[in-house]
């Protein structure tokens, strides 16, 4: 069936044909539509689920720890200071090993007040043990949230699905969503082989020493470095069954690159059109997009970045006394290996500054000049 | 000669909760958690945040209890048992009873508002504050539980706590959850009797159960039973429910109501205080009493 709608829908279809059983939410903009369309779906029947309208944040994310670990396929979604607000359980959710599965609207850190998208939010969480997505498109929302749910429980560890603020999250787009029956085959019901339960009394989580936590720990590391091979073969599996293809990064036009933008989010499907322009000038631009940020690709960033000229990494974040955080990771993917390219790193659209096709031309042409980067950090579009 | 007597066990004999547990000589925790297991039974979950509790029933990978054990963080004991409660349920297990055990630290203050979101919502779990009247497993620090005149080491004699106790009873009754219950564990068979009442109830059920520390009281752990009796018999701490909000019943009336002296005089804490200051307490326990009573004559 092919429908019209927002992102913030097509996370709402996502947790619906998973058939989530538990969702408990706070409302945040631009989040909101997401949780109304999932709580008159439960209200009407179409999904049989529970939705705890809890509140707070916080209390959002430990009520689907709670529903988790009882057994119960969780689901949430959140944005920037709702996110935040469930720092301390977004760790307990990844090291209780709850496959939560969560849609994050990428918006700005507040002061000042910001509804408008950039990536501060979710990155700031790259640490806690959540898995995280980022997409392009309403449709990869809807297919990455029932992809998130499989690769999730199968290894323990949960996952966010992220989507710019109002550049996806309230814009229509054309979305094909499959039959229940074909996700069903996809997806099969949660079945933990060890949950809360009398029938099976145990203590989870309960004060843990030093001969025995970091076990913990290194178990949880161990299982996130499973993950990349399985989102592609999960992602393969989805593309027979759905005709869509669920990678860890999107390559447009790489394959004989000399120059390429490294994007996320939105600004990678902008991206391409600058790819497209740049090419009829002559110059034989890429653009990497890079989907999934944690774990981090870093096998695939070497395989495509190995082979090209110069990389642009345009973030749409700052770690603040450091640098742009894709910038980073991408140098650390390719540091140390023979005849990489010089890597440059860009910073635009915070705050929901537009990233536009001149945008990216703007960072090509200063790439363009140079053999290698003179600063770290070059702002794009910044009043200095 | 006498006739030998056949003792009668006003409880249930069996024991959910065994020994090699952690807590102090003398807790009055582990007694109430033993007699609310008594009552509830094995099918029961809790849902027990930062408190003395998260490290009484035993380091992982072991646990002194026969009911599963959720360890939660400090402020989340009404949201987690909330999703447990749901969890359960849309895996075909509505019977179990989750609970959601905190101490007064992580229910008069970091956990309230989650506290008070799940009682708006009146969620079917039963939700205990044990109340040992100040934070005792990071080392005695004052709670909004903790009394007027008490020491803590954040409360030192030349400052001790002037304000009064919070009272989390009459704001859980503000949210009209279907019950309330206060208990001592100088008083199992009252707890019990509630306790079984409660599991029955639908909805939000909330339990302010007085649990004695020798450590933060400085008092002597064979006198922890004896301490709870005495503060139900001066009424310092009375036993009463609450249905619905307003429908207030007295569990134990007091002919002889005793006098606080007692009481606070075995407590290390309260050693500071002067006559005058124990009158005052006197005076505010007085005027709680005749308000209780107003309450159940309303």
């Amino acid at each position: 069936m092919k429908k019209v709608m927002m992102g913030n829908h097509a996370l709402s279809f996502g947790a619906m044909l998973s058939r989530s059983q538990v969702i408990a939410a706070y409302p945040i903009t631009p989040q909101t539509q997401v949780v109304e369309l999932l709580s008159e779906m439960c209200a009407d029947g179409t999904l049989d689920a529970k939705f705890i309208k809890v509140e707070s944040e916080h209390s959002a994310m430990a009520a689907c720890i709670g529903s988790s670990v009882a057994g119960a396929r969780s689901f949430t979604a959140t944005s920037s200071q709702g996110l935040a607000l469930m720092h301390e359980m977004l760790h307990w959710a990844a090291g209780g090993r709850h496959p939560i599965v969560m849609g994050n609207i990428n918006r700005s850190m507040a002061p000042g007040w910001s509804i408008w998208t950039d990536q501060n939010d979710s990155l700031s969480e790259r640490d806690t043990g959540w898995m995280q997505y980022y997409c392009a498109s309403n449709q990869e929302v809807l297919d990455t949230v029932i992809q998130a749910f499989k690769v999730s429980e199968r290894l323990m560890i949960p996952a966010m699905v992220i989507l710019d603020a109002f550049a996806l999250s309230h814009t229509y787009e054309v979305v094909y969503v499959p039959d229940q029956a074909e996700v069903d085959k996809y997806l099969p019901p949660f079945k933990p082989a060890i949950r809360l339960t009398p029938s099976d009394p145990r203590a989870f989580g309960g004060l843990t020493g030093a001969e025995h936590y970091m076990e913990l720990r290194y178990k949880l590391q161990k299982d996130m470095e499973k993950a990349p091979a399985l989102i592609e073969e999960t992602g393969r599996e989805f593309e027979k069954m759905f005709g869509r293809n669920l990678g860890l990064v999107d390559a447009y036009k790489c394959d004989d690159a000399d120059f390429v933008f490294v994007t996320s989010g939105t600004a990678g499907f902008t991206a391409r059109v600058a790819v497209d322009e740049l090419r009829r000038s002559g110059v034989k631009a890429g653009n990497l997009r890079i989907k999934v940020f944690r774990p981090f690709p870093f096998a695939k960033v070497r395989e495509v970045l190995g082979k090209v000229k110069k990389a642009a990494v345009v973030d749409r974040n700052c770690s603040y006394g450091a640098h742009g955080i894709f910038y980073q990771e991408v140098k650390s993917a390719l540091f140390g290996e023979a005849g990489v390219p010089p890597v440059f790193g860009y910073i635009a659209g915070l705050g929901g500054r537009d990233i536009t096709v001149d945008t990216f031309k703007e960072v090509a042409a200063h790439a363009l000049a140079k053999d290698k980067s003179d600063e770290e950090i070059v702002w794009i579009g910044v009043k200095k | 000669m006498k006739t030998a007597k056949k003792m009668t066990l006003t409880l249930p004999a069996e024991e959910l909760m065994a020994c090699g547990h952690l807590a102090c000589q003398g807790c009055g925790a582990t007694l109430a958690m033993r007699y609310m297991l008594k009552a509830l039974g094995q099918k029961t979950a809790l849902c027990i945040p930062a408190c003395c509790w998260a490290v009484i029933d035993g380091p992982y990978p072991y646990s002194s209890m026969d009911v599963p054990i959720y360890h939660c963080a400090f402020e989340t004991a009404a949201a987690t048992a909330t999703g447990v409660k749901a969890g359960l349920e849309m895996t075909g297990d509505a019977e179990t009873t989750v609970v959601a055990w905190a101490g007064d630290g992580g229910t008069f203050d970091i956990g309230l508002q989650a506290l008070s979101g799940a009682a708006e919502r009146n969620e079917d779990i039963i939700y205990v504050c044990y109340d040992n009247e100040a934070y005792m497993n990071t080392g005695i620090q004052r709670s909004s539980a903790t009394p007027y005149g008490a020491w803590t080491t954040t409360t030192p004699v030349k400052h001790f706590k002037t304000r009064p106790k919070k009272d989390i009873v009459a704001i859980m009754a503000a949210h009209r959850i279907p019950y309330i219950a206060t208990a001592s564990i100088s008083h199992p068979e009252d707890f019990f009797k509630k306790m079984k009442k409660a599991k029955d109830i639908k909805g939000t059920r909330f339990f302010h159960v007085y649990a004695p520390c020798p450590t933060g009281w400085k008092s002597r752990p064979e006198d922890t039973v004896k301490l709870a009796r005495m503060a139900v018999q001066n009424a310092y701490f009375p036993l009463y429910e609450i249905e619905d909000g307003d429908k207030v019943t007295l569990n134990l009336k007091l002919k002889d109501k005793k006098p606080v002296t007692d009481y606070v005089r075995i407590q290390g804490r309260f050693r500071h205080l002067t006559e005058a200051q124990v009158a005052s307490i006197q005076a505010e326990v007085d005027a709680r009493w005749e308000r209780l009573l107003k309450s159940c004559a309303a």
